[in-house]
């Protein structure tokens, strides 16, 4: 059944294009009842998932090699399901208003419902290689999204900037989902679970470790991989507040949740992780800081905000887990919401660039609303969502030791800046002066702040008033299926003062630091990252365009575009297949007997030999033409000779007819009295057909001295005139036993003739030069390399 | 007997192997040429040869005679035959017309697709 | 090659060949012959016409264009395997009757024999398309 549920988006995707076609944009209304359907398809879980239960259904798929389309659900993937479905459905409406009367409205829906099956199959696979299935579905759908707008160079880039990071660190993982696979001696996830001791033992530990991550740290643009999430910005914004800050980025964070009990909580887990997650949350935020487009500093703080997620996640233990998890759903409110809330101005305004706008709050009024409300949540101030998640992970940090507190200090120092950052989307664009921005801005459509409103109101709700709910149906059991072990939460608003929410007084305290010295920090950051100047965006460019060179200069190698070079090689390596198994095996062919041999046939065989040599060493085309028909004739009369009439006389025509065809083309084409062959080359040549010769020779009497199975021939000397009605056995295999075969000779005969028909009539083809030229020209990534070299 | 054709076979592969190397579109034609016969007596070889009867069912017996020749081989030759002459006339228009509209029969030359002055390699991607 | 006495004698020779050919082919079930080498033989007949007298009589005397001859012995032998279908049997398997057209003559009519037909019409098209094309003068 939930095969069927996650099939569902998918086959809503084939129904969008025609609803759009049929109704315009609101479409997007009753496509977002796909979302809301499942949505209430899979409360059906919260009930037995909430206390604990694990809810497991298979069909078989490749059943011999472990490999099945296998679901489970636990907190972990029902949570992520929520939140895939919940925000997907005020994501596919936002998407109507956004993209209302754009041409390509019903692909972009198609597509996007695509992403929310493959998103949805992901989270709730229990079959690795299924997961790995539906993570690269993620991936290619993520690149059609971007790419939406395929008519920009940068569009087309970032689309496959991310499709060969997300895409390369998938095929990564894949090969460490197979080593976990060896290892745990299952696929499904479920059984792998309890075998983490198994495989955190296991001698190749540190090699699946690496490779998994390899997977998650792509897709979740940990640094260095970062750099394909804010080029991903090009995208369309629902695109940006689905799948790169809600959704699938965080599908790295749910691989490294997922994988937590069989790879989690071993020295090198926690050492990586932090390192990695510190790196990024810092690099996220210093350059969300630097920026001035509002769509890019969010998407640096989506980058900065995995970091801290991957931070949490490599400090282990509950409480860690828990603070990961609290902030994991929070941060998909608030930045959904946060996007969302950029797009609408983006869209209403004209502008997007943060220090052009002012003054927004009394023509978009609800838009600044839930621009205020989500970003009080991203700051982590009280009474929202945001604020209990950075307790929690305050609260894990200050019961640790010296490890702990510099982590600590690391995510003091990420959340003020992102904290200065939230300020900055809430406030500047919306209070402030009046300046009059590209377009005459209103609010927007319902289409347009329904989503930001209900999201933002969200994390002030969960807060507040539906905490112990939220708390038993999806945080408990979410923390527990991570942890590997019941965990009770205690979660309040107010704690009390304890040295968690003094580390946050500290944060909000330096917040408002960064948020009024935004501009000081703005230059000096400039600064330092200008004296840097190289960063992983350009690596990239620098590594593909390296690549691709790597990949003409193979070419050409291999290619040498003689075809005589072409020849060589592969005659040259026919004659080593031939003989180098009879060097190294030494089954050469006993020493054939010689019968005698009839006179006629020493006749025809003198006749034969002659044909070939005078053939080969013909100078004049009458030679060529003549010899070519002596040896055909002469094979002719082996054939007739041994019992095979049939060929023979087959052969006599075809000997004929060559004969003729091949007069009739040499008349116009010479043949050149010398070779074109330099000396050495007519060696080297000589050689390898002598040797092409020997090894079909040697071969032909290893064949003949073995036994020859004769049943088959038996078989048809028996039947061929009892059942088959001809006495011709020959024409009886052609036309009855073997027929099929010969329908299939026919078809070849047949093309050959409609092939040469279709040559000799077709007209010069105009000069390519032009073409190739133009084939040349500068795509993208050119002028990376100019700068290098 | 075998012995003997297995020689010739191996005379056939060697002369058209040769004929194959070389630039000459001509010679390159005859090379296809010899190749198919060859490879036809290989597989008549192969099937083990006797002398004289051929494969046909007397009049008014319903079973071979035992000294017949193998049929099965013979089957399979006889369309081959027929398709090594289809390829080589349809090669021998198709080189040509490659003479014709190219105006060389040497394949060094013949580099259309392959054009001889090559682009420069790739700067972007 | 074009000499009075090729002229005179090829389209008498060609036609004789061609008889030759339908003989080879309706033999070859029992004797040596059968499509394919029928097929050669007339191909070849045709294409010394056209060496001698010319491409265009051959095209008149052959009325459809070659191609064609040949995609519809493709047809025919095709059909010959979907006959079968009809009395319940694998595609291609060989079917007989033997009606009686006088006393005591019969004649034997099967799938296989139409196959065979087919692969005549098939390989003289093909083959005396390509042969004309070489013919031809540009």
């Amino acid at each position: 059944m939930i095969g069927y549920l996650v099939l569902t988006p998918f086959l809503a995707a084939l129904l969008a294009p025609v609803l759009v076609f049929l109704i315009g944009h609101r479409a997007s209304w009753i496509l977002a009842l796909v979302p809301g359907y499942l949505l209430y398809r899979f409360y059906e879980f919260v009930p037995a998932v909430a206390k604990g239960e694990t809810v497991l259904q298979s069909h078989e798929w490749m059943g011999g090699f472990g490999i099945n389309y296998s679901f489970m659900i636990d907190g972990l993937s029902l949570t992520f399901a929520f939140l895939i479905l919940g925000i997907g459905f005020f994501i596919v409406i936002y998407a109507g208003g956004y993209l209302k009367g754009h041409q390509k409205l019903g692909r972009f829906l198609a597509v996007l419902l695509a992403f929310m099956g493959s998103m949805l199959g992901l989270v709730v696979s229990d079959n690795l290689i299924t997961l790995f299935v539906f993570w690269e579905l993620t991936s290619i759908t993520s690149f059609l999204l971007i790419g939406f707008d395929n008519e920009r160079e940068a569009s087309r880039r970032a689309a496959l900037q991310a499709l060969i990071i997300t895409g390369l660190g998938g095929l990564v993982m894949l090969a460490g989902f197979a080593l976990i696979g060896l290892v745990g001696g299952t696929f499904e996830l479920s059984e792998l679970l309890s075998k983490g001791e198994v495989i955190k033992e296991h001698g190749l530990y540190s090699l699946m470790f690496w490779l998994v991550m390899a997977g998650a740290f792509t897709k979740s643009a940990q640094f260095p991989f970062h750099s394909w999430l804010p080029n991903a910005m090009e995208a369309p914004t629902p695109v940006s507040a689905y799948l790169h800050s809600a959704t699938m980025v965080k599908a790295g964070v749910f691989l490294l949740m997922r994988t937590y009990p069989m790879l989690g909580e071993t020295e090198l887990w926690e050492t990586v992780l932090p390192l990695f997650g510190g790196i990024t949350l810092l690099i996220g935020t210093v350059l969300a800081v630097r920026d001035k487009d509002m769509k890019l500093m969010l998407a640096y703080t989506t980058v900065a905000s995995l970091g801290l997620l991957v931070l949490m996640l490599g400090v282990g233990g509950a409480r860690a887990i828990e603070g990961a998890v609290l902030y994991l759903i929070a941060h998909s409110f608030f930045k959904g919401a946060l996007f969302m809330v950029v797009g609408t101005v983006d869209h209403e305004a004209g502008t997007r660039q943060i220090d052009k706008l002012s003054g927004l709050r009394s023509a978009m009024p609800i838009t600044a609303l839930a621009a205020a409300l989500a970003a009080l949540s991203m700051c982590g101030l009280p009474p929202f969502i945001g604020f209990i998640a950075k307790e929690s992970i305050y609260y894990s940090l200050t019961h640790g030791g010296l490890h702990e507190w510099t982590i600590a200090i690391v995510a003091i120092v990420g959340n003020a800046l992102m904290f200065g950052v939230a300020a900055s989307i809430a406030i500047r664009p919306f209070m402030g002066k009046w300046i009059d921005p590209p377009k005459a801005v209103h609010e927007g459509p319902v289409m347009l702040f329904l989503g930001p409103l209900v999201l933002s109101i969200t994390g002030l709700v969960t807060a507040v008033f539906a905490l112990n709910f939220m708390q038993t149906n999806f945080f408990s059991p979410m923390v527990n299926a991570v942890a590997g072990s019941e965990v009770k939460l205690d979660l309040h608003l107010w704690h009390g003062i304890n040295p968690a929410l003094i580390l946050s007084v500290i944060t909000v305290g330096l917040g408002i630091a960064v948020f009024v010295f935004t501009a000081n920090l703005k230059k000096f950051f400039d600064k330092v990252l200008n004296f840097i100047g190289w960063g992983p965006d350009k690596g990239f460019d620098q590594f593909i365009c390296c690549l691709t060179w790597f990949a003409a200069l193979i070419t050409r190698f291999l290619q040498t575009g003689q075809m005589r070079t072409y020849m060589r090689v592969t005659f040259f390596v026919t004659a080593l297949i031939l003989l180098v198994p009879m060097f190294k095996l030494n089954i050469w062919p006993k020493m054939p007997n010689f019968p005698e041999l009839r006179l006629w046939e020493i006749g025809v065989f003198v006749i034969l030999v002659v044909g070939i040599i005078q053939v080969v060493f013909a100078r004049t085309r009458l030679t060529a033409i003549i010899s070519l028909g002596i040896q055909g004739f002469s094979v002719a009369l082996i054939f007739m000779m041994f019992g095979a009439p049939d060929l023979s006389f087959t052969q006599f025509m075809v000997e004929t007819l060559s004969v003729v065809i091949i007069a009739l083309v040499l008349t116009r084409l010479k043949l050149m009295k010398q070779d074109r062959r330099s000396t050495a080359s007519l060696l080297f040549d000589g050689v390898v057909a002598l040797s092409v010769g020997v090894g079909m020779g040697t071969l032909l009497m290893n064949i003949t001295q073995a036994p020859i199975d004769l049943r088959l021939s038996e078989f048809f000397s028996t039947y061929s005139a009892a059942i088959a009605h001809g006495r011709n056995i020959v024409n009886v295999i052609l036309v009855d036993f073997r027929a099929i075969d010969t329908l299939g000779e026919i078809t070849v005969v047949l093309i050959t003739g409609v092939s040469a028909l279709a040559l000799i009539r077709v007209k010069a083809v105009p000069d390519r030069k032009t073409k190739t030229s133009q084939a040349s020209s500068k795509i993208a990534g050119s002028e990376a390399l100019k700068e290098t070299s | 007997m075998e012995s003997y054709l297995s020689i010739l076979v191996g005379l056939y592969f060697a002369g058209s192997v040769y004929l194959l190397l070389s630039q000459s579109l001509v010679r390159i034609l005859i090379g296809i040429a010899l190749l198919g016969n060859g490879v036809n007596l290989l597989i008549f070889t192969s099937g083990r040869i006797t002398r004289g009867v051929p494969p046909i069912i007397e009049k008014g017996a319903k079973i071979a005679d035992a000294s017949i020749a193998n049929p099965l081989p013979q089957a399979l030759i006889l369309t081959a035959i027929v398709i090594s002459f289809a390829l080589f006339a349809f090669v021998l228009v198709l080189s040509y017309r490659a003479y014709q509209e190219i105006g060389t029969d040497d394949t060094a030359k013949m580099r259309l697709a392959e054009p001889v002055e090559p682009s420069r390699l790739p700067k972007g991607y | 090659m074009n000499t009075l006495i090729l002229r005179t004698i090829v389209p008498l020779l060609t036609g004789l060949m061609v008889i030759y050919s339908i003989v080879v082919l309706l033999a070859g079930h029992n004797e040596p012959g059968g499509g394919f080498i029928g097929g050669l033989i007339a191909a070849s007949a045709f294409a010394l016409y056209g060496i001698a007298c010319g491409v265009a009589p051959v095209r008149r005397a052959l009325y459809f264009h070659p191609i064609s001859i040949a995609a519809f012995g493709m047809l025919l032998s095709a059909l010959s395997g979907v006959i079968s279908y009809y009395k319940g049997v694998p595609f291609l398997t060989g079917l007989w009757w033997f009606p009686e057209i006088a006393k005591g003559v019969e004649v034997p009519l099967s799938t296989p024999l139409m196959f065979d037909i087919g692969v005549w019409l098939v390989v003289v098209g093909s083959l005396v398309t390509i042969a004309l094309a070489l013919e031809e003068k540009e």
